[in-house]
């Protein structure tokens, strides 16, 4: 029998970032025995990295703005996949979800009478961004890491789960290690949620951190939940390309919600070439006019450097295929050209951005208050996640809830910049209240123990495993290779031929990842993780490719060069995958369902 | 590992990419045609390996290139050689604090540490924070950090400034406090603290910072407490004696002694060592 320790919760969330701490607080806040694991050190999650702000419509800079207008430009952002009924809640319950953060010692930038102040981003039609400087991530995770610690929330560090448990038809609770020691912790709970963030780590060049390797949604999708939309995944436009060791870390959006301008290496700025139909009446024409707009004039539209991140993704990738790129495959990113327009300008930029003035500083030891940045797309996000209810959070397998990246809908095919920190905040809550009600109104249920044995022995496997000499592969090799073929094969740009390689790639992957050996013992050892991770990163890898596959038309963030055109015969359903009985991926197509009058009639307005 | 790989993140299948384009985190080794010379430098790296009951130096090569920084070379160490040299780290952009050690004795976050800006004919030794129990190679038990900000009384904010729940601050009130709300907790601060470093005094003193997070909560604009009396007993603030070490090797360039030490002891004083005030307590206390 498997040795391992057990704890009880009502409710275990799974991941600490801003989802999973918005959840444990607020299942505390009704009284559930709440359990938090992290892979991480406690306040470590990718959410320090988000830069920009919180997307709500507080209305404190521009009081044309509602949550009627940030509804219709999420739905417009996410090309009207998402699910409308979670796009209402978000747009309406994100303000007072960011006034809590301040009531809970959150400190934001302030407009000139004090109130919250908020910044310009790409896709929101108004200043929307509650922000501190480019650091609001930190300011969130920290708000809300000591607000829980002084609830006295039970927190598991560095802990990783590597298995759902079921009872029958219920979940039941959670299998994992202890990173530090290696050792088996069994989590008895009648509800889980799932917070675990995205899957940049099936990609070679990415934002994201090493956590970021698909867990919730691999370990949904074996314990039978649905996934949907895993075509989605959203290339930031701006990340760095140099030096090489820095490829792929984030340049925020505030950049160019600050004025930043994208230039080729002819210094022309390309974003006006091509600006799409549907943003075309919000856009501004001219270079003035978008001036204007970021410094606030309310009679500007926005520049075309603020339009969505999937279309300048493929803006500057055309400039770089047609050979107008920077030297080291990017393009030109400049704020520094604003001193022309403003005196201090070096000053402000350093208050306004004040991380990336260090992060390019110390970096690649360039001052972008003087020159300009390189940059071009890096892996980012995943729309895609666990299908759930848009109320309640709770996937298609009762118990089991998930929030924030993990879960799929509010963004549909794209999502606009500074909503996924909303989208933490409102959903997170929601998660947690309704996985607190969930396990109030459950019976406990029963681990089977053979269940905890078989899933001790399969984590062990890799020990195990006779070392050939030389032909021993260890899990980095087989990691990298993914990485490597995800970023070539189902890319930026997608075609039928090169993704059925994909899935080729991915089955002989599956028999290396199968037979890695690692060496040492159990006590903190990045070898066996990464070995463990191996399927998760698989299993999303795949589920990218099938849905990708399935949808033969360009949307949102997938752009598929055999099929360029959006098609109207994709625009009202959502692709799904679901586990098959003996394994098989089953990929579906589930129909959206009829907006609202109401909320139609929103959407009419904002056109 | 294969040290170079075709990766195209601009332009992926687009052929246009001139150079070879490296990924970024655990493989940096390929080299871009941009940079000068021919073949790959190598450098060796002095690893500390061990665990709580000991351990010992190992010395490991590895190519470098230009911009990689001591993470990078960990990671190429850990893959090529070493697949289990524990290591920890998350965004590799200076904002997760996750990735502190002592480079070259210096205590450093590694994703910050540019390697040219190391003496790479010498080897670069790599070493876990000293005033943490090691866990394993790089890895230290961090974890009294987390029970001592558990013992620091909570933001309590006053009642709402307006009718709809909300308050009104001035930019120039909050930016006081977001200096120290930068910090990422990294605890090179308490790493280099010589009281938590050599005196070992972690049951009397909290450390440089904690100090930092009293700071934010006590200058908060908003907030309520007075935690002054716990900071002279139970958090130790009289065992710093303004070295400065602290503020020296802050990555984020908190002026850590200067803006939240001195003024905290300020307070302490005024509050507990104040003659005039002393005697007006004595006054009261006599009534």
């Amino acid at each position: 029998m498997a040795d391992y320790e057990t704890h009880a919760h009502d409710v275990l969330v799974v991941g600490a970032g801003g989802a999973g701490l918005r959840a444990a607080i607020e299942a505390a806040k009704s009284g559930a025995r709440v359990g938090l694991v992290c892979k991480s050190l406690l306040g470590k999650a990718h959410t320090v990295m988000a830069e920009g702000g919180v997307a709500a419509a507080l209305s404190n800079v521009d009081d044309r703005d509602s949550w009627r207008v940030h509804f219709a430009d999420t739905m417009r952002g996410g090309q009207y996949l998402n699910n409308w009924r979670m796009a209402e809640l978000h747009a309406k319950e994100a303000p007072d979800r960011v006034r809590e953060l301040e009531a809970w010692g959150a400190v934001f930038d302030r407009t000139p009478d004090g109130r919250i102040l908020q910044r310009n981003f790409g896709g929101h039609k108004y200043p929307r961004l509650a922000h501190v400087g480019d650091r609001t991530g930190l300011e969130m995770i920290r708000t809300l890491q000591d607000y829980a610690v002084q609830m006295g929330i039970d927190v598991h560090m560095e802990c990783t789960v590597v298995d759902l448990i079921r009872d029958g038809e219920r979940i039941a609770g959670a299998f994992a290690y202890d990173r530090d020691r290696g050792r088996f912790k069994v989590f008895e709970s009648r509800a889980i949620v799932l917070a675990t963030g995205g899957i940049g780590r099936a990609y070679s060049v990415t934002s994201n951190s090493w956590e970021y390797t698909g867990d919730g949604h691999s370990l949904a999708y074996r314990a039978g939940a649905a996934l949907q939309d895993m075509e989605f995944v959203q290339f930031h436009p701006t990340g760095m390309v140099w030096p090489p060791s820095v490829k792929g870390i984030l340049v925020t959006e505030g950049v160019r919600g600050e004025g930043g301008i994208l230039v080729n290496r002819e210094g022309r700025r390309f974003m006006f070439d091509d600006i799409p139909e549907n943003y075309r009446s919000q856009t501004a024409d001219n270079e003035e006019e978008g001036w204007r707009y970021v410094q606030g004039d309310k009679s500007a539209r926005r520049p075309p450097e603020l339009l969505t991140r999937d279309h300048i993704a493929r803006a500057i990738m055309r400039e770089v295929r047609e050979g107008r790129g920077s030297p080291h495959g990017g393009v030109f990113l400049d704020i520094s050209w604003i001193s022309s327009k403003m005196r201090n300008a070096p000053d402000h930029i350093k208050k306004k951005l004040p991380s990336m003035y260090h992060q390019f500083k110390q970096l690649a030891d360039i001052d972008i208050t003087a020159e300009p940045m390189e940059v071009g797309p890096t892996t980012h996000y995943v729309m895609g996640g666990v299908r759930v209810d848009g109320d309640s959070q709770m996937s298609t397998l009762p118990g089991l809830f998930a929030a924030g990246e993990a879960a799929a809908g509010l963004h549909g095919a794209n999502r606009l910049g500074g909503n996924s920190l909303s989208d933490l905040l409102v959903f997170g809550m929601r998660a947690g209240e309704y996985a607190a009600k969930y396990a109030a109104e459950t019976s406990p249920a029963r681990i089977p123990p053979d269940e905890v044995d078989a899933a001790a022995k399969v984590a062990l496997e890799p020990f195990g495993r006779a070392t050939n000499g030389s032909s021993a592969e260890g899990p980095y090799q087989v990691q990298d290779t993914l990485q490597d073929m995800m970023q070539d094969l189902v890319g930026i740009v997608r075609r039928q031929e090169e993704m059925q390689r994909a899935l080729d790639g991915i089955a002989a992957l599956r028999l290396r990842a199968a037979a890695v050996s690692v060496t040492g013992n159990r006590e903190y050892n990045p070898g066996w993780h990464t070995a463990l991770d191996l399927e998760n990163l698989l299993i999303v890898s795949e589920a990218v490719t099938r849905s990708a596959l399935e949808r033969q038309e360009s949307r949102g963030a997938q752009f598929r060069e055999d099929y360029p055109d959006k098609d109207p015969a994709y625009a009202n359903f959502n692709i799904t995958v679901t586990r098959g009985r003996k394994g098989e991926m089953i990929v579906s197509r589930v129909p959206i369902p009829p907006m609202r009058d109401d909320l139609k009639q929103i959407v009419e307005e904002n056109k | 590992m294969t040290a170079t790989a075709r990766v195209a993140g601009v332009g992926a299948g687009a052929g246009a990419a001139s150079h070879d384009v490296v990924k970024s985190g655990q493989r940096a080794a390929a080299r871009s045609d941009q940079s000068a010379g021919g073949e790959a430098k190598r450098a060796t790296f002095h690893v500390w390996r061990g665990d709580g009951a000991g351990g010992e130096f190992k010395s490991y090569e590895t190519s470098v290139s230009e911009g990689m920084v001591v993470l990078d070379a960990i990671h190429q160490i850990q893959a090529e050689s070493a697949n289990d040299l524990a290591v920890r780290w998350n965004c590799k952009a200076g904002k997760c604090g996750s990735c502190s050690a002592e480079v070259n004795g210096m205590p450093k976050l590694m994703c910050m540490t540019r390697l040219n800006d190391l003496d790479l004919d010498e080897p670069v030794t790599v070493e876990p924070m000293h005033a943490f129990p090691v866990v394993r190679d790089l890895v230290t038990d961090v974890s009294w950090n987390f029970e001592v900000k558990k013992r620091i009384r909570k933001f309590t904010p006053r009642a709402p400034d307006a009718p709809d729940g909300t308050w009104r601050m001035a930019q120039s009130d909050v930016d006081r406090v977001q200096e120290f709300r930068k910090c990422v907790e990294c605890f090179l601060c308490q790493d280099v603290c010589h009281v938590l470093r050599d005196h070992q005094k972690h049951d009397e003193f909290i450390g440089p910072r904690f100090l930092v997070h009293v700071a934010a909560l006590e200058m908060h604009p908003l907030d309520t407490e007075n935690r002054v009396d716990e900071l002279r007993t139970a958090h130790g603030i009289g065992y710093c004696n303004i070295t400065k070490c602290c503020t020296r090797v802050c990555p984020e360039n908190i002026t850590i002694t200067d803006n939240a030490i001195i003024p905290l002891k300020e307070r302490v004083v005024d509050q507990h060592y104040d003659p005039l005030r002393g005697l007006v307590r004595l006054f009261r206390r006599g009534k």
